[in-house]
């Protein structure tokens, strides 16, 4: 049985797995508490404390960038290159070429958090990284698509399981909307300032293009790849349909490039492009609940392991809130209501349902299920695993409820009219009204931060486990060796 | 011959071309249509390039993520046009790269703040927003009183300039702004004396309310209080700018 020694670090590239693993906890822990401390800002404002690099506008750039591109990041590439391996059975190509996608990311993400509290900023919603930083993003992200699609060449299966569609079709789209809504034009050669090559209305459709595949693509098709993998394999049962997951691939590719201008309903922007959009956004509620209930029923039969295993929990939670939110999504790009909820809150608690609900619970329930195996050991505690649970699931209700308080409450005391036809609030009256529901925002998001403080610690003691276990195998050999 | 969709599954190349056509369409037909279609944007009088003041003032509003808070796009609803003024026009932003629509009002729109609260209110707002709104939510930006730096001004100008915003460096180029926005615009707009004129507007506006120092705040109260002064809808008939909706 020499072959069965041979273990899963010899066989695949787990090294920067692990790093990507780790980091993606480390960026996790460091943005969110950014997010918490940043609502905190909002409900009790002296904690900006006159310092600029932690105000408000400089620091919610830090928070979505350590989430999105630390957190969310590093858990793709961490779990791409798993899903790539584990599905092709084979190595993944040049470790050189892996570990420099590692470092370049690390970099880039800190380049840009940093940047942004000195003041440099596109000020572009989650693309603010100035011109050096965003080539230094290409150069990565080429880097990652030739290990990827190498990596892919080198498999020992002739199909290419479904999870690496969805990676790599997020690999090409991120690679798109990055270079198209980053061309923009240095003030000089040794300064960060540059200016977007586009104005007005183009920039604007070009930016929620953008943006909203970013959500698309990054935050909703990468994570259906990890959801196609890691689900199955928790749940040990195939995937439910794969009729279902042709279908609901190639219609969610093509329809979500379609609906970014429902961020720009009522403006400047030409009628006939946002009703586009809002038609096409209705339309996406078909292959995002294809995806859920493909990911959902994979479960069929074996339903009673959510009484026994915790990371079935996250991930049966995860595509529950990811089928929430793609239906809350299609309903706020309806032009009458999109007409309340735009420019409040109700956005906000909508993007976090999505990101805490849908791509932090379906990562975390991911590395629980992959950290173990990249160490060769067991999970350090299952309770904790629940513990962990029960603090993000808190953490969510408490958040989206206090921000569909705070968005519809807004919304209906700004166009609320008095018996004269005047406007019944002023604005800062309906500030005022906003803080107790950020309270209770920021109270859901300490709830969050507790839970990945929590995963933390376990993985901690997990990859202290699988060293000394680690170690032990080693000596015990070392021993033989000495006696044979 | 019979189409197999396992023909995609076991070709990475394929799988990777047609993923790529998949996602292009949206984009190309939403986006490309909006540099060819002539009534994309109004055809109004007044827009004009920012002086440079201004375009200082516009970086530091950016640098400071105001537009986090802050839309600059009022919305063809009684309440927003009651609350702000007229709805925004797509001509209104057009030499604004980036756009500063916005996303998010946890503060009021910007979009017509111009002209609307004296110099004195902006700078007592902005150094201790609660000094004079006591429910606000805003932080403070004490660190605007800090000189402003405007000796690369010209070297932003010249970036903008390339990105197609007309500031003029020949005398042609100065000649046809003369012939579009003025005379004095033109002057302001003129990148081979953008320091001086940076100065100078600094100067007579007076907007941080000491004519001996040119703060970051002086930069930033002349944007502000430009915001949404350029066109005078009084000239239009109402049905006019619905044609471009």
């Amino acid at each position: 049985m020499a072959q069965a020694a041979v273990t899963g670090t010899e066989q695949y590239n787990y090294a920067v797995i692990r790093k990507f693993a780790v980091m993606a906890l480390v960026w996790g822990v460091l943005g969110m508490s950014a997010g918490l401390y940043a609502a905190l800002e909002l409900a009790y404002p002296l904690l900006n404390m006159g310092i600029a690099e932690i105000t408000f506008g400089r620091l919610r750039p830090v928070h979505t960038t350590l989430v999105i591109f630390g957190f969310g990041g590093s858990a793709l590439f961490a779990t791409s290159y798993y899903v790539v391996q584990r599905t092709c059975q084979a190595r993944l190509y040049s470790d050189m070429l892996a570990t420099f996608t590692f470092w370049g990311w690390q970099v880039a993400v800190a380049l840009g958090v940093v940047s942004y509290m000195l003041g440099y900023t596109q000020s572009k919603e989650y693309a603010e990284f100035e011109w050096p930083i965003d080539l230094l993003i290409t150069v990565v992200w080429v880097a990652y698509f030739w290990v990827y699609v190498q990596t892919l060449k080198r498999r020992s299966q002739p199909h290419i399981y479904v999870a690496n569609w969805f990676y790599m079709s997020f690999i090409l789209a991120t690679a798109i909307l990055h270079i198209f809504n980053n061309i923009s034009v240095p003030v000089g050669l040794f300064t960060l300032k540059s200016y977007s090559m586009y104005s007005g209305v183009q920039d604007a459709m070009t930016q929620w293009w953008y943006g909203h595949n970013a959500v698309g693509f990054f935050l909703t098709a990468a994570f259906l790849g990890m959801m196609y993998y890691f689900v199955p394999k928790q749940a040990g049962r195939p995937v439910y349909s794969y009729r279902l997951s042709i279908v609901h691939f190639w219609a969610l590719a093509f329809l979500y490039m379609w609906v970014g201008a429902h961020h720009l309903h009522w403006t400047a922007l030409p009628d006939w492009t946002s009703t586009l959009a809002a038609t096409f956004s209705i339309m996406l509620l078909l292959p995002s609940w294809g995806g859920m209930i493909n990911g959902i029923m994979t479960l069929s039969g074996a339903w009673n392991k959510l009484r026994t295993d915790p990371i079935m929990l996250f991930m049966i939670t995860s595509l529950s809130f990811y089928g929430m939110s793609t239906f809350e999504g299609p309903l706020m790009s309806l032009k009458s209501v999109n007409a309340l909820s735009h420019y409040t809150d109700w956005t906000i608690g909508h993007v976090h349902s999505g990101a805490l609900g849908w791509v932090a619970m379906i990562s975390f329930g991911s590395f629980y299920h992959m950290i173990p195996r990249l160490y060769d050991t067991k999970l350090y505690s299952q309770r904790l695993v629940y513990v962990h649970f029960f603090l993000a699931t808190i953490g969510i209700v408490l958040y989206i409820t206090a921000m569909w308080v705070a968005g519809i409450g807004q919304g209906l005391l700004l166009r609320a009219f008095d018996d004269f036809g005047s406007l019944a609030y002023t604005f800062i009256e309906t500030v005022s009204f906003l803080h107790k529901p950020y309270v209770v925002r920021a109270l859901g998001g300490a709830f969050f931060v507790s839970g990945i403080l929590v995963m933390a610690y376990n993985v901690a003691m997990t990859i202290r486990l699988g060293k000394r276990e680690a170690a032990v195998i080693e000596a015990k050999l070392a021993a033989k060796l000495a006696r044979a | 011959m019979k189409f197999k969709h396992e023909s995609i599954e076991i070709n990475a190349g394929l799988l990777i071309a047609l993923t790529m056509v998949v996602i292009s369409i949206g984009g190309l037909v939403e986006i490309v249509p909006l540099y060819y279609i002539n009534d994309t944007v109004e055809q109004v009088d007044g827009v004009r390039p920012y002086t440079p003041l201004e375009l200082r003032g516009r970086d530091i509003y950016q640098r400071e993520g105001c537009y986090l808070c802050h839309s600059q796009m009022i919305r063809p609803f009684r309440d927003e046009m009651l609350r702000y003024g007229h709805y925004s026009l797509a001509a209104e932003s057009q030499y604004d790269h980036p756009f500063q629509w916005g996303s998010k009002r946890t503060g009021p729109d910007l979009a017509r703040v111009g002209k609307k609260y004296s110099n004195e209110w902006h700078v007592a707002h902005l150094t201790d927003p609660r000094a004079v709104v006591p429910e606000s939510i805003m932080p403070g930006y004490p660190w605007l009183m800090e000189p402003l730096q405007y000796a690369d001004v010209a070297d932003r100008m010249r970036a903008l300039k390339f990105t197609g915003v007309p500031y003029s460096e020949t005398q042609q180029e100065y000649d046809a702004n003369v012939a579009k926005f003025g005379q004095d615009a033109a002057d302001k707009l003129n990148i081979l004396r953008a320091e001086r004129h940076l100065v100078q507007q600094a100067q007579a506006g007076n907007y941080d309310g000491d004519r001996s120092r040119l703060t970051e705040m002086d930069a930033l109260v002349a944007y502000l209080q430009m915001l949404g002064t350029m066109v005078d809808f009084s000239k239009y008939d109402e049905g006019y700018f619905a044609e471009f909706r």
